[in-house]
């Protein structure tokens, strides 16, 4: 059973009025990759949004216009053992605001790693049952600029991400349901005072740590999966955006997505996989209302000498 | 993979994400120099002490002011943790804290109002500072001007409080009672009125004007310094109120300067006439394409008529005879074309280093401003000199004095020339961070920075150097961000250093000395 799956969206660090984020592991799905198969692959995405929760005020700025963030990431999942993969990922983001003088940036973003380990599976003729611990870093591969929401390419914590996963199967139907403590590490602009709810002087920020939940259900087969897909993001802290001031980096951020993804495996293609997936963000505070897509191509390599 | 590995074990091991604030480490404030000739310092205000006499202090015999001894050694009893970091919080120093106060209200209030459904803007009232639009919108000419009037008003207030602190050369708490421990430094100088309570007094008088909203937060922080050095066995509740009302005082000659110099008549918009259009008529009939505004919905420019403040350091005739810029490079002109270029390039050519730069020194909407960044910058220099309290504020009075007279001249210039900016004349040009809504020639970060640093160079010649090479970034920083031509950055470094000159003027001959 070569089952991999790499769906970049509707997974946590979608931060902020937000570039999209995609780190895109399968580290919030219950699919495993066999011993010595190695799924490598390209992501392709975009999101955008032309409203923004202000705190709890959902707002245009005619400044900003529309913005949309484009990502192409690099992506994969190794298994070291059949219950237990390796997964990473390292995205390029370009960021682009449709109105206002402010400049877009591009740039490599985080990099992750994560390790999956399945620590229970108990299956029937017609049911199994399977939990799964993750535990997963990611870090900026480079000093990109943070201090320059909603247009940063990242905010450029490192996070250590921790998540329980339960996976529930009734023939080709199935059930996941992950939550996650996101540790995030404190992060330093390039000045050295800034104001929250009160003046700092230093460099550095605290950034609040986070909550990710994960539900997602539909049909799984060798060939198929399509699901439908619901995410909430939560940051455990931080303060809201001023009246019309730019977002900040520990800023109070809340997301609702929901989504439709999907992955086929053509029979007659054997180890190519192809999948996507669309979003839309239902509820927030301090972010985009944004939208989005992806498209993935990737491949399966099987490293095992006997075959 | 190791480096993974050190982050996992340092994310599991360490759980403290509390940060360092460069403003906790500054050391006690222990004046090598306690400065007790400084009632001769010439004020900035024409001032006579002898306007501002402080009642008498109450015989040391007196039961009342037994009573007041006794409160000290009761609250010297029990000092808990809290109020031992408020005692060390205000013992860095008076000005200091008070400087950062008004530092941290500008923050607070740099927000540009948003617009109303109509496309125009709502203006802020004294009157309903708590209503939105809050006031003030405390964008970078009302803040270098609060800063000016704050920190002049410190000075002044100190002057004079020395000048009878000697004349009534009442001890110390400690030194009138042996059960009161002296907790803090010794200031070195006589106890009535206490310069802590002059220097809370008169800015908690200033700020009040200035931040009406504020109110109750400035008497919280008022309540608190008071607390703390009641606390500190060096000054008795006679000498505190004696302070706190002379400050007061002193604050009420500010209110009376700060009621006729003009800057409440340097707004875009007066009972719905435009006013601001007279400067793009002037730029039109010359000629020349005027400044228009980026923003959408297009905003009325910020304060067009603050060039008509009246300045601190000089006449107004000097300002436009001596101070004022010759005309920025035609719009037709092909040295226009090339400075236009060289804004296009660093849009399209940003580095990580340069973006730093830019960050570095925007000071845009949400923080102090260019003049409180320089306020900050000086606070860390001045921090290491062990000052006493009045040097501190002889310092920041001449280094706002000279940026709120920069602020005029800079103003008088964008309006005079209503320059438009770089991306206005090729909107293919993106910033790199937000664009001001005025006009282009001359930049304010420029001409802050050169009043900025050469004060400061006058001030601590050991770090002029420092302090030069500061400002210069400080003004490329503007190119770097396309957000104004090279000229506006190099003519408006030049101006800044020719108004920093005025206040330099004043400090060699106010007899204070460096």
């Amino acid at each position: 059973m070569n089952f991999f799956d790499i769906r970049p969206l509707l997974r946590s660090c979608v931060p902020l009025l937000a570039p999209l984020m995609l780190h895109a592991q399968s580290d919030v799905d219950a699919i495993m990759m066999g011993k010595n198969l190695l799924c490598a692959g390209t992501s392709l995405s975009t999101g955008q949004w032309n409203q923004y929760w202000e705190g709890g005020l959902l707002r245009i700025n005619e400044n900003l216009g529309t913005v949309r963030t484009n990502a192409v990431a690099a992506m994969g999942s190794l298994g070291v053992t059949k219950n237990l993969n390796i997964l990473y990922s390292l995205p390029w983001i370009q960021t682009r605001a449709t109105a206002g003088q402010m400049t877009g940036l591009r740039g490599l973003q985080d990099i992750g790693i994560a390790a999956k380990y399945r620590m229970l599976r108990k299956k029937t003729e017609r049911k199994s049952f399977s939990i799964f611990g993750i535990a997963g870093v990611s870090t900026p591969s480079q000093n990109y600029v943070k201090d320059y929401l909603p247009l940063s390419i990242g905010l450029g914590s490192t996070n250590l991400t921790l998540r329980l996963m339960a996976d529930q199967t009734y023939q080709w139907f199935f059930t996941t349901a992950s939550t996650s403590y996101v540790r995030r590490s404190n992060i330093r602009l390039d000045r050295q005072a800034y104001y929250t709810t009160r003046m700092i002087y230093s460099a550095e920020v605290e950034m609040p740590d986070a909550l990710y939940s994960n539900v997602r259900m539909g049909y799984r087969s060798s060939e198929l999966i399509a699901e439908f897909v619901a995410d909430h993001w939560l940051t455990l802290g931080g303060f809201d955006i001023t009246k019309n001031n730019m977002p900040f980096s520990s800023n109070r951020m809340i997301q609702t997505r929901i989504g439709l993804a999907g992955k086929y495996e053509p029979k007659k293609w054997k180890g190519l996989s192809l999948n996507g997936s669309v979003f839309h963000t239902v509820d927030g505070r301090n972010m985009g209302k944004s939208t989005g897509f992806q498209f993935g191509v990737f491949y399966i390599v099987n490293f095992s000498k006997s075959k | 993979m190791k480096k993974i590995i050190l982050i996992i074990s340092l994310f599991t091991l360490s759980c403290n994400k509390d940060i360092v604030e460069i403003n906790r480490q500054f050391p006690l404030l222990n004046p090598i120099k306690p400065d007790a000739n400084a009632g001769t310092w010439k004020t900035i205000l024409p001032l006579n002490a002898s306007d501002f006499t402080p009642a008498n202090p109450p015989s040391v015999q007196d039961a009342a002011f037994k009573a007041q001894l006794d409160q000290i050694v009761a609250l010297q009893k029990n000092i808990s943790r809290d109020d031992q970091e408020n005692m060390d919080y205000w013992g860095t120093g008076a000005v200091l804290r008070w400087n950062e106060i008004l530092r941290e209200f500008v923050a607070k209030y740099n927000l540009p109002p948003v617009n109303n459904a109509d496309g125009s803007y709502p203006i802020p009232s004294a009157a309903n500072p708590l209503a939105y639009p809050y006031f003030p919108f405390a964008n970078p000419p009302y803040a270098a001007r609060a800063y000016a009037y704050v920190s002049a008003a410190q000075f002044d207030a100190l002057v004079i409080a020395t000048h009878w602190k000697d004349r009534i050369n009442r001890p110390l708490a400690f030194e009138l009672d042996n059960r009161i421990q002296r907790l803090l430094p010794n200031p070195g100088l006589k106890a009535y009125p206490s310069a802590d309570a002059v220097a809370y007094g008169v800015s908690a008088a200033m700020l009040k004007l200035l931040f009406p909203g504020e109110i109750a937060e400035i008497d919280r922080r008022m309540a608190s310094h008071r607390r703390a050095r009641l606390m500190s066995g060096i000054e008795t509740a006679a000498d505190l109120d004696a302070g706190e009302a002379l400050g007061a005082s002193i604050a009420q000659a500010y209110f009376q300067r700060a009621r006729t110099d003009n800057a409440g008549a340097s707004v875009a918009i007066v009972n719905g006439v435009n006013l601001w259009k007279v400067f793009e008529d002037n730029c039109i009939a010359l000629n020349e394409i005027p400044w228009i505004s980026q923003e959408a919905p297009k905003r009325p420019p910020m304060l067009p008529f603050f060039g008509k403040v009246k300045p601190f350091l000089f006449d107004s005739a000097t300002l436009v005879g001596t101070i004022r810029p010759p005309a920025p490079p035609s719009t037709r002109s092909e040295a226009f074309r090339k400075e236009l270029a060289e804004v296009k390039y660093y849009s399209e050519n940003q580095t990580r280093e340069r973006t730093r730069i830019v960050h570095f020194w925007a000071d845009g909407v949400g923080t102090y401003t260019p003049p409180g960044h320089w306020n900050a910058i000086a606070a860390e220099t001045f921090a290491t000199l062990n000052w006493s309290e009045v040097r501190w504020a002889r310092a920041f009075a001449l280094l706002n004095l000279s940026m709120m007279d920069a602020a005029i001249a800079c103003w008088d210039a964008k309006f005079h020339y209503y320059n438009p900016r770089p991306s206005q004349m090729d909107p293919s040009i993106k910033t790199v961070t937000g664009l001001p809504n005025f006009p282009s020639y001359i930049s304010g970060h420029s001409t802050f920075s050169g009043a900025a640093a050469e004060v400061l160079g006058y001030l601590v010649p050991t770090d002029a150097e420092r302090f030069a090479a500061m400002a210069n970034e400080a003004s490329l920083s503007r190119l770097y961000g396309a957000l104004h031509y090279r000229s506006d950055c190099t003519v408006g470094l030049a101006v800044g250093r020719k108004v920093g000159s005025y206040a330099v003027r004043r400090g060699m001959s106010d007899g204070a000395g460096r």
